[in-house]
């Protein structure tokens, strides 16, 4: 696969490394010359300079035949933009940007960036679940049909224990998956089991119905 | 007309201080509170610091109700995302982008993005000029 890689920092210079590695061809853009010394002593020629969001910089590095294109640098609009120019006059299938403002992760999708990954959710998410009293907690997002996996734990004030799975009013469209127990065997939730602190569910649903989801099972 | 400029430079404030003495209800973004310095000292629009393409700042400069956004900073891909947002986010019925790079500019065009790269224009006019043509 021919993977271009816009932005020569930590991100681009790392990925890079991975996808050489296992064998891949890649090439990446970075505007600092210095950079790009340090990238090709290091890594084999591998780094043009260049602005990344420039068409005649793309053309001469081939954009067209990409199989990804991937914008890494630390400034959101760059990555915005280079990737945009990927997509409409190279017709890259696949464009995966970096987002540095978490708020900008909604944005490039609707804006036709196939992937953007805000590093500062994905480092809160994983935080947030080795807090061990956040009820809720994300396991997967299932982006093309709009629905996410997430962790359930029934916390020791929900006022849910004792009642039954079937008497708790779920949201519309979720599924309970899982049921984990503390030194038991995971089962899938029945309707007739009663819910005991602890407990941890794992369900599908939709991302908006998420608050709903979880005051469903906390009560109160 | 309820107006939001971002940019205040040269072009930005002047545009600025022409839109409010006509009397419409002017906005300008800059994330350098100096660059206000540059309005005309009769303005009494809003002068707002920070970062136009953010949707948070542009919600605070009331993009809700605009009829026209003018994106104008000194950097073409901070102007196009700004401009994204105003257009596909915000839904404003007028968003106008300044591109100086032509073959962004072109890009965008086609993408259906109200632009203008003065750079084309410009040595367009000084061509016009050389060759004697109005």
């Amino acid at each position: 696969m021919y993977v271009i890689i816009v932005g020569g920092g930590r991100v681009g210079y790392y990925l890079a490394k991975a996808l050489l590695d296992e064998g891949h061809e890649v090439l990446i853009v970075e505007k600092s010359a210095t950079v790009c010394e340090v990238i090709n002593d290091d890594l084999g020629s591998v780094c043009i300079k260049g602005d990344g969001c420039e068409a005649s910089v793309l053309t001469q590095i081939g954009t067209g035949r990409a199989d990804f294109f991937v914008a890494v640098t630390g400034d959101d609009e760059d990555n915005l933009i280079s990737c945009q120019v990927a997509k409409h006059k190279f017709k890259v299938p696949r464009t995966i940007a970096r987002v540095r403002n978490p708020r900008n992760e909604g944005l490039f999708r609707v804006l036709g960036i196939d992937v953007a990954i805000s590093a500062t959710n994905l480092i809160l998410e994983q935080i947030v679940e080795e807090v061990p009293t956040h009820p809720l907690v994300h396991l997967l997002e299932i982006r093309d049909k709009g629905l996410e996996i997430v962790d359930l734990r029934i916390m020791h004030e929900a006022t849910t224990i004792g009642k039954a799975i079937k008497d708790v009013k779920l949201p519309a469209n979720t599924l309970l998956l899982l049921l984990v127990r503390k030194a038991q065997q995971p089962v899938i939730p029945d309707g007739n089991i009663v819910l005991a602190a602890d407990d941890q569910i794992i369900a599908l649903v939709e991302p908006r119905l998420e608050a709903d989801l979880r005051k469903a099972f906390q009560g109160g | 007309m309820n107006v939001i400029i971002m940019g205040c430079g040269r072009v930005g404030a002047r545009l600025a201080s022409l839109m409010d003495k006509e009397g419409h209800q002017v906005t300008v973004i800059d994330l350098d509170p100096n660059s206000f310095r540059r309005l005309e000292s009769s303005y009494k629009g809003n002068a707002l610091v920070g970062n136009g393409a953010d949707a948070v700042m542009l919600r605070r400069a009331n993009i809700q109700t605009a009829d026209v956004f003018l994106a104008l900073t000194q950097g073409d891909n901070r102007n196009i995302m700004a401009s994204q947002i105003a257009k596909e986010i915000f839904k404003v019925k007028k968003v106008i982008c300044r591109i100086y790079d032509p073959l962004r500019q072109e890009m965008y065009a086609e993408m259906g993005l109200e632009s203008l790269s003065p750079t084309i224009v410009f040595s367009d006019m000084l061509k016009n000029m050389i060759e004697g043509k109005k």
